[in-house]
Parts: C-alpha cells; sequence; structure tokens
C-alpha cells in the first residue's frame, strides 16, 4: 500500500524519487511483518445464534475490504444461517436493523462450516497439525513475519468457550496453542479478539510474546446483544461487535490509526460491559501499531533478475476408435456372473453333527457294515 | 530486468475463442458454449437451467502432464491428473424436485450433496485416493465434503455406468456418496461461478445472483467432468466439463403471484452481452404448449425456433442468440418477458417418479416403503433401483418385499452388500420390471441401533439423514430419439448418451428420509454428579460429624463491667468474680 502511494509520487516529482522512496520502503519494512491471516471463527449453532454468526461475518467483510484475500482468511462458521429455512431474507445475513447491511454478501468463502467446527479443527489450524489430505484453504500456512487476526464470539464464561453446544475449549488450552506457535514460529505478531460474555477471562492466561488480546466483557460481566430485528425474529449483532464494524467502517488500507483506538471501542455506556485489554505480552508499543498491521493486508513483493525457462512441450498419443457405453443395459446386468465365493472349511457345528450322526448310525448298525458303506 | 510479482492478479490473454496454436505443435481446440432454458411450469412457477460447457481437445488418462490451460479451469484438471480421474460428477442441491407437478429436470440431482467418481484403471488404491479426492474438492467448493468417507460411500454393481466414453465397465472403480444434509449456499455458488472462463462478469453468468437464486423452491448446481467423442469418427477424445445450474422459481415467493415473469424479476439483472470466449451463447424458451400464443406471450419476439427431441419429447423452442448484436435490440439490453394469459391445459404425466417414507412408530423398529409410479397405459420398462442405507439402521432383509398391483414381483437381478457397523452402510440394487399403468411397493423393516455417546451430532434431536434412493431407467419415449451424438444439439438434449431410438435414460431420486434414533439426555452425566455429590455430602458429611464431633462445655465471656472488675482484681491479687 505505501509503495503504491510512494510510485504515484515518484511519476510527479523526478527529483524526489530516490530518497523519497527508500523513505517509504523503510517504513514497509519497519513494522517487521510481510504477509497477514486472519482466522474468524463462530462457535454457536441454532438459529437463535444469529447474531454470532453476524458478527463474525462482518470482520470478514471488514478484513477483506482492507485487503486480506480469501486465501489467507480461514473462516469458520459452525451453522448455517444465510440460507437456514427459518431466514425470510434468503443468502442474506444483516448486521444493522431495517435490513440496512448485507454481511453476508456475494462473494464469500466459508472453509469450516457446519460440523466441522470442533476444538480439535480449531487447534489443529492454530498449530498446523492437519492431516495431509487437507487443502490448503483449509489450512493457516503461516509463518514467522505473519501478523494474524483471531476473532471468536459465541457463548462462554469464566475461562472457557462454548463450541456448538457440546464441548468447550479452556483458556489453558487456547494458551498453549498459541505457545505452540510461537515455538513453532508460526506467526510475527498475533492479535486476539473475543466477543463472547466474560471474554477477558480466556486471555488471562496467555504467555507467549507478541500477543495482544481484546475482549468485550471483563470477568464476571456478560456481553448483551445490540438490537433486534422484528421481520428476521432474531437478535442481529452483540454491541462490541457493533461498534467495532462502525469503527471498521471508517479504516481504509492508508489510514494511521493505532490501536489505541482500538481499544477506545465500545465504552461502558455504549456496551454496557467493560471492554478489557492486554498488552503486556507485546513488545512494540500499541500507540505505535496500525489498525492496518493486523486487519489490513501486506503483499509479497520479491524483486528477481534472473530468468526463467519455460518446460518442453508435450507429447503426442497415438489414436483408436472410441464409444459411448449403454447406461443401463438389462440382459448384461441380469448374467452379471456371482462373485466367486471363498471357500470356507465347514463349520464346526456341521462337522459335529455329522459327526454324531455317523457315530448313531455306526452305533445302531454296527460297525460291520463299514465296508459295505465305503 | 524481469519483475515477479506474486500477487492475486490474473492476466487475462485476449485471443480468438476456438483455436490457439504453441509453436510447434498441433492446433489446441478449445470451446466454450453457454445456454439457459426457460420452461414456463403449469403451476405458474417457472424452471431457469443453464448449462456451461467446456471443451478441451487434450489428453489426461495415462498420466499425460499438461500444464497450458486456458478456458478448462485449472484446479480441476489439476484434480483430475493427480487423481487419475475418467469421470466426475458432484452436484449440491436445495430442495426436493416435485416430478408430478414440474415434469423431468434436465439433470436430475438428490437434495444435499451427491458426488460419484468414475477413476482410470491405472489407480491401485481406488479407496485412498477416494479420501483424497474429496478432501480436495472440498477445498474447491467450500463444502463439508470431507464427511465423505467409508461410512457413506458405496461401490455400486450396475447403477452409474459412465456417462463418458470408455470400453471398460469395471465397477471397482466406480465410487459413489451422499450426503443428504449438506446445506447449498452462496459459498458453494462463489468458487463455482470462478471456474467459469468468463467468470460472474459477463454472458450468462451475470444472472446468477445468490440472493435471487436461493429465495427458490429448487435449487441445484452441478460440475460433470468427462471425456467425450471430438467428432462423428470419435478417434479423438476431448475432455468435456459441464457446469449445470437448475432453479425453479415459485410463483408467490419471486412473482407475488401475478403469473408474469421476466428475466430481471427471476434474477435482479438483465443481459448485455455474450460471453466474449463463448462459441455459442444462446437462450430458449419453451414453447411446445404454446403453439399459437394462446397460453402465455412472450417478448421480445423473435423468429428463430427450434426443435428437440428430449426427455421422450419433441419440443419447440424459441431460440435468442446472443452472439448477435440485433437480439439485445436498441435499449442494449435483453430482459425477456413471459406473460401468462390463461391458465387452462394440463401438463405430460411423467411416466416414472418415485416417492420414499418411513413407516412405523416407537425408536426401536421402523419399515421404509419405496413406491414406483409407471404411468404408461400398456408398455412395461425395467428400472435399476439403487438403496444406500447407513449402518445404524439395521435392515432385515429377509423382509424385503416387492410387490405390483398386489401381486409379488420378482427381480431379475439383486445384489445386497450388508452393512459392517461403523464401516459401511448397506448397498440393495434390485432390477424390476415394472408392469405397466402400476405402482410397485419396495418394503422392507429394519431396526434402530444406538450408537456412542461420541458419535451423536451437536443436534442429535433434529435426526438423521438417510440419502436418496436412486432409480435409473430405460423409459419408452414418445418420439424416435437421436442416437447421433456428435451432431450439434442444444447442451440440454445431450446430457445423457443415447443408444436406441425408442427409449431414452433417466434417472429419477426419492425423498431422502429423515428417522430419529435413540437419544440419550446429554444432560444426564451433569445431573447425576451434582446428585451424588449432594447425597455424599449430607449423607455422608453428618455421620462423620457424628462419629468424630466432641463436645466440650465453655463458660459464656463475661460482660465489660465485669473484666474490669477481673483485672482490677487481678492486680490487687484477689481471686476473680
Amino acid at each position: 500500500v505505501h509503495l503504491t502511494i510512494s510510485q504515484s509520487r515518484a511519476a510527479s516529482s523526478a527529483n524526489h524519487i530516490q530518497p523519497l522512496l527508500v523513505d517509504n520502503a523503510g517504513q514497509f519494512f519497519s513494522s517487521g511483518h510481510t504477509n497477514n491471516w486472519a482466522v474468524l471463527v463462530c462457535t454457536s449453532r441454532f438459529w437463535f445464534n444469529y447474531r454470532h454468526v453476524a458478527n463474525t461475518l462482518s470482520v470478514y467483510r471488514s478484513v477483506k475490504r482492507l485487503g486480506i484475500p480469501d486465501s489467507h482468511i480461514v473462516l469458520m462458521l459452525a451453522d448455517d444461517m444465510a440460507c437456514n429455512h427459518r431466514n425470510p431474507k434468503p443468502a442474506t445475513v444483516f448486521s444493522h436493523k431495517n435490513m440496512e447491511l448485507n454481511v453476508y454478501g456475494d462473494d464469500v468463502e466459508v472453509d469450516y462450516r457446519g460440523y466441522e467446527v470442533t476444538v480439535e479443527n480449531f487447534l489443529r489450524v492454530l498449530t498446523g497439525r492437519l492431516p495431509p489430505s487437507t487443502p490448503r484453504s483449509k489450512r493457516l500456512l503461516s509463518d514467522d513475519r505473519s501478523n494474524i487476526l483471531i476473532y471468536l464470539t459465541g457463548h462462554g464464561g469464566n475461562g472457557f468457550l462454548k463450541f456448538q453446544d457440546s464441548e468447550e475449549i479452556s483458556n489453558v488450552e487456547l494458551a498453549d496453542a498459541f505457545e505452540q506457535m510461537w515455538q513453532k514460529r508460526r506467526y510475527n505478531e498475533l492479535l486476539f479478539i473475543i466477543d463472547t460474555c466474560q471474554g477477558a477471562s480466556m486471555y488471562e492466561r496467555f504467555y507467549s510474546p507478541n500477543l495482544m488480546a481484546l475482549a468485550s466483557s471483563q470477568v464476571g460481566e456478560d456481553s448483551l446483544s445490540h438490537q433486534p430485528d422484528l421481520a428476521i425474529g432474531v437478535h442481529l449483532m452483540d454491541r462490541y461487535t457493533f461498534y467495532l464494524l462502525e469503527f471498521l467502517e471508517d479504516i481504509h488500507p492508508a489510514s494511521k490509526t493505532n490501536m489505541n483506538d482500538l481499544f477506545k471501542v465500545c465504552p461502558k455506556s455504549q456496551c454496557v460491559s467493560t471492554p478489557g485489554h492486554r498488552t503486556d505480552l507485546f513488545l512494540r508499543d500499541p500507540g505505535s501499531v496500525l489498525i492496518t498491521d493486523f486487519f489490513g493486508s501486506v503483499r509479497k513483493v520479491e524483486i528477481t533478475m534472473e530468468t526463467i525457462n519455460l518446460t518442453d512441450p508435450i507429447k503426442q498419443v497415438e489414436q483408436r476408435k472410441y464409444s459411448y457405453v449403454d447406461q443401463l443395459p438389462v440382459s448384461e446386468i441380469i448374467h452379471q456372473k456371482p462373485k466367486q465365493k471363498d471357500w470356507h472349511p465347514p463349520d464346526g457345528f456341521i462337522l459335529g453333527l455329522w459327526t454324531l450322526i455317523l457315530l448313531v448310525f455306526f452305533k445302531l448298525y454296527g460297525m460291520k457294515h463299514l465296508k459295505h458303506i465305503f | 530486468f524481469v519483475f515477479i510479482m506474486r500477487c492475486n492478479f490474473r492476466i487475462v490473454l485476449f485471443l480468438p475463442p476456438g483455436l490457439y496454436k504453441t509453436p510447434g505443435r498441433k492446433m489446441q481446440i478449445w470451446l466454450f458454449y453457454e445456454e439457459l432454458v426457460i420452461r414456463p411450469l403449469h403451476s405458474g412457477d417457472i424452471y431457469a437451467s443453464f448449462q456451461f460447457r467446456t471443451v478441451w481437445e487434450t489428453d489426461f488418462m495415462r498420466g499425460n502432464k499438461v500444464s497450458h490451460y486456458r478456458l478448462f479451469p485449472k484446479s480441476l484438471g489439476q484434480v483430475i491428473s493427480k487423481f487419475s480421474v475418467r469421470e466426475l460428477h458432484i452436484s449440491f442441491t436445495q430442495g426436493y424436485w416435485r416430478t408430478m407437478q414440474w415434469g423431468q429436470p434436465f439433470q436430475p440431482s438428490p437434495p444435499g450433496a451427491e458426488l460419484w467418481v468414475w477413476f482410470q484403471d491405472s489407480v491401485t488404491d481406488v479407496d485412498g485416493t477416494w479420501k483424497e479426492l474429496t478432501n480436495v474438492l472440498s477445498g474447491i467448493f467450500c463444502a463439508s465434503l470431507n464427511f465423505i468417507d467409508s461410512t457413506n460411500t458405496v461401490q455400486p454393481s450396475a447403477s452409474f455406468k459412465p456417462l463418458g466414453i470408455g470400453n471398460e465397465t469395471d465397477h471397482r472403480f466406480l465410487r459413489y456418496a451422499t450426503l443428504p444434509r449438506e446445506i447449498v449456499c452462496t459459498e458453494n455458488l462463489t468458487p463455482w461461478k470462478k471456474l467459469l472462463p468468463c467468470g460472474s462478469k459477463a454472458g450468462l453468468a451475470v444472472l446468477l445472483k445468490s440472493e435471487k437464486l436461493f429465495h427458490s423452491s429448487f435449487h441445484s448446481q452441478a460440475v460433470h467432468i468427462r471425456p467425450v467423442c471430438q467428432d462423428w469418427q470419435c478417434k479423438t477424445t476431448s475432455w468435456e466439463l459441464r457446469q449445470t445450474l437448475n432453479v425453479v422459481f415459485d410463483l408467490h415467493n419471486s412473482a407475488q403471484g401475478k403469473r408474469e415473469w421476466s428475466l430481471f424479476k427471476m434474477f435482479s439483472r438483465t443481459l448485455t452481452e455474450a460471453c466474449p470466449l463463448a462459441s455459442s451463447s444462446k437462450i430458449y424458451i419453451d414453447i411446445t404448449d404454446n403453439p399459437q400464443g394462446e397460453q402465455f406471450e412472450v417478448s421480445p419476439a423473435t423468429p428463430l425456433l427450434s426443435q428437440a427431441v428430449v426427455l421422450g419429447d419433441r419440443r419447440t423452442f424459441s431460440v435468442y442468440d446472443l452472439t448477435q448484436q440485433i437480439t439485445f435490440g436498441t435499449v442494449r439490453s435483453l430482459n425477456l418477458l413471459i406473460r401468462w394469459k390463461s391458465s387452462e391445459g394440463d401438463m405430460l404425466r411423467p411416466l416414472l417418479h418415485a416417492e420414499r417414507y418411513v413407516a412405523g412408530y416407537g425408536l426401536q423398529t421402523g419399515e421404509i416403503h419405496t413406491l414406483m409410479y409407471n404411468n404408461h397405459p400398456y408398455r412395461s420398462f425395467p428400472v435399476l433401483l439403487l438403496d444406500s442405507v447407513p449402518w445404524y439402521l439395521r435392515l432385515y432383509i429377509h423382509t424385503l418385499t416387492v410387490t405390483s398391483k398386489g401381486k409379488d414381483n420378482k427381480p431379475s437381478y439383486i445384489h445386497y452388500q450388508p452393512s459392517k457397523d461403523r464401516l459401511r452402510p448397506h448397498l440393495l440394487e434390485m432390477l424390476v420390471q415394472l408392469p405397466p399403468n402400476s405402482v410397485t411397493e419396495v418394503t422392507v423393516q429394519f431396526e434402530r441401533a444406538l450408537l456412542k455417546w461420541t458419535e451423536y451430532t451437536p443436534d442429535p434431536n433434529h435426526g438423521f439423514y438417510v440419502g436418496s434412493s436412486v432409480i435409473s431407467s430405460l423409459v419408452p419415449s414418445i418420439v424416435a430419439m437421436d442416437t447421433n451424438s456428435t451432431r450439434e444439439r442444444p447442451l440440454f438434449s445431450s446430457f445423457f448418451p443415447c443408444k436406441e431410438e425408442s427409449s431414452y435414460f433417466v434417472r429419477v431420486y426419492t425423498e431422502p428420509l429423515l428417522v430419529n434414533l435413540p437419544t440419550p439426555d446429554f444432560s444426564m452425566p451433569y445431573n447425576v454428579i451434582c446428585l451424588t455429590c449432594t447425597v455424599v455430602a449430607v449423607g455422608y458429611g453428618s455421620l462423620y460429624n457424628l462419629l468424630t464431633r466432641s463436645f466440650q462445655i465453655e463458660e459464656p465471656s463475661p460482660g465489660l463491667a465485669k473484666r474490669i472488675a477481673n483485672i482490677i482484681r487481678k492486680m490487687r491479687g484477689v481471686p476473680p468474680l
């Protein structure tokens, strides 16, 4: 982003190209990260938890708008609200009442959906321990120069977050997962946002460096929802994420707002709960961290001077005659040979039965008849 | 100085569609066709079917490495060559196709997701390759296809013959699976649209807006990949990718009860141009029931008419050719309008349709009934019924009965593979001859199994789904079918290959079943722990206190005045009060 601005300025003033480029390039690399990832998780199922899906989708929408591509976003939605049969307007998820803003949009890619959103899959995505056949869109392929944004929403309590009404993840597990990520050098800096009841308890146990955390409520407080829509019949958003979305709508890819403004989002007068944050594990000063460091995207550009050889063309194949197959060949099907059954030695029961019969016979009629039979 | 940007840019080469020559090689042929068929239905609803066909003359078989992709999407090409796929058919459907009200669809599909694949005979481990293929496809289509495993995959022995060319039909290389619970939404449509050469920017694909498409009675999108004959001699193969989208719009939801349909009302868009990469881009409107224009009126009028034999019937269509600029008129946009004048006339009854339901009561046993209707007045024809039932419904095959018109109807071929708990499902295939003008009923009893508590889904009281039965049949046709497969035909009539003139192949899907399994009370462990802890605390605690508590007599502490007096007396050396 900074590079494009410097290029347009360079075009107008030829004399100041060199120092300006160098200055902006220096600023470009000062933050230390070269790519951005986002893991956005909604953990609640059922229609009355519409607001959690709307929360996650509004953060997804902001993150996409600020430049992170779908290939760098892992979106996990535990239930389908847009095409749910209870939704009076299918293929839409609204965040504002009177259906003003459709956060679902026309270009959405959900990576984990429905029953796939489990604690195990979430931790596997974070730590990278996925089975080898997992496709790339479901992996978090971050490296040690990645800034990752992790957003969780759902129902939670003191020290846990509930997944799909059947299991939960504790703050200790989450902290250990982040420590694994740190030891495997899977992130440069990580921003963790959680919007649940008693959300601050989830970041209490973090101990890895370069983590910054935000929560919508303190321990002992509930996060409240914003407003219901009478046509849809459920609450559309949670308060914290509603004001977070309003804040993010003002951010554009080149804006200079920093984290201190993010901490001021949704004060107690608007949110009723007290949002909390934690920056003691973060090495840089939050005032120097731009919002776009986590919510926007940095494109990786590599300048190379070598030429690349293209491969040789592929060979031809020989020709033979082909034909289509009969879709319902009745005579063939009827005369399909039955599969050769493996020969099994006779059952013990049958052997015993025959032995009994033979014994009784020879007992009755005497052994002298043996030679007549055999 | 080479500046390589590893960004998400797509450089579109502007070459004329059709032929492309690489230096030193023969001409490679890429062709792309798109069409839309609109069929007004008698109930006032309207059926729209999109087909996008990309044909590419290349050879994926026998491990050929292909490196240059143009109109054919690279993601699918890599899937075909990596997993040695001969044919791939995947469909995502929301809703159930009502055969009696709507007739037969051009491409049938069951509710949920369905995937069936023929592998090439060079594959040694078909099951391992199948598992990897489903995982890769789940990433491409953003669907939970990774839930396809051995518990819902079957290997049909006679159904699902390959739709492309080929001489070998060893059913060891076929795998079939359905996920009836799978939801279809915009996230499945988005990657589907990205596979098209023009994307959703030009041509017929601009009409595919999710807010209108999913607000319908039926929505189905599918991808079919198969090898086809390049020409009538059939010496070379081409790979064909067909992307189909069938949607039925409801009269009351989308048209507010007025029997007047237009492209704008159906899709909230109008057409402005054809896809520049398409060799042919056409819209067909079925006017067979409206020869003199007495039932409905189509505007703008078009002089082009075409007749095609499809689904055993000769149908007449008005054709709008989008590659001609004259179609768009002076306003440069095409908005077809279909206005109904009278609502008389009834539809031809479909010759074959089927139903399925669960009978019985309670949570222990039940019975599955499948009914197949043959509505032909005097011809009987054979049907092949494929049933795949999950292992937790234990079928009692000795109770299987097939009756037509009250009498027992013995199937001429039965293939049954019993299930193994948690390993594979039941597979039942039967070839039944349906007598004319009759109902054939297939019943089988089952018993419900008890699952382990970790095997329940997070919402087990919703129930468990049993996939649709598949009924494949050669139905006698009213008019002679065209057996020449390589002549230029509209796409909707060339989906199923036709070998004889007197009958056509059709596949009918029944409803999926929803059965309740005995579900435990998942709050029970928590309740038990609370109760036990209370009983232990109250009972044992009281007993422990009684046994170990000792009593001591203690003087109450004296008042303030007395305490001061005691202190003074102690100082004086006098015994306290």
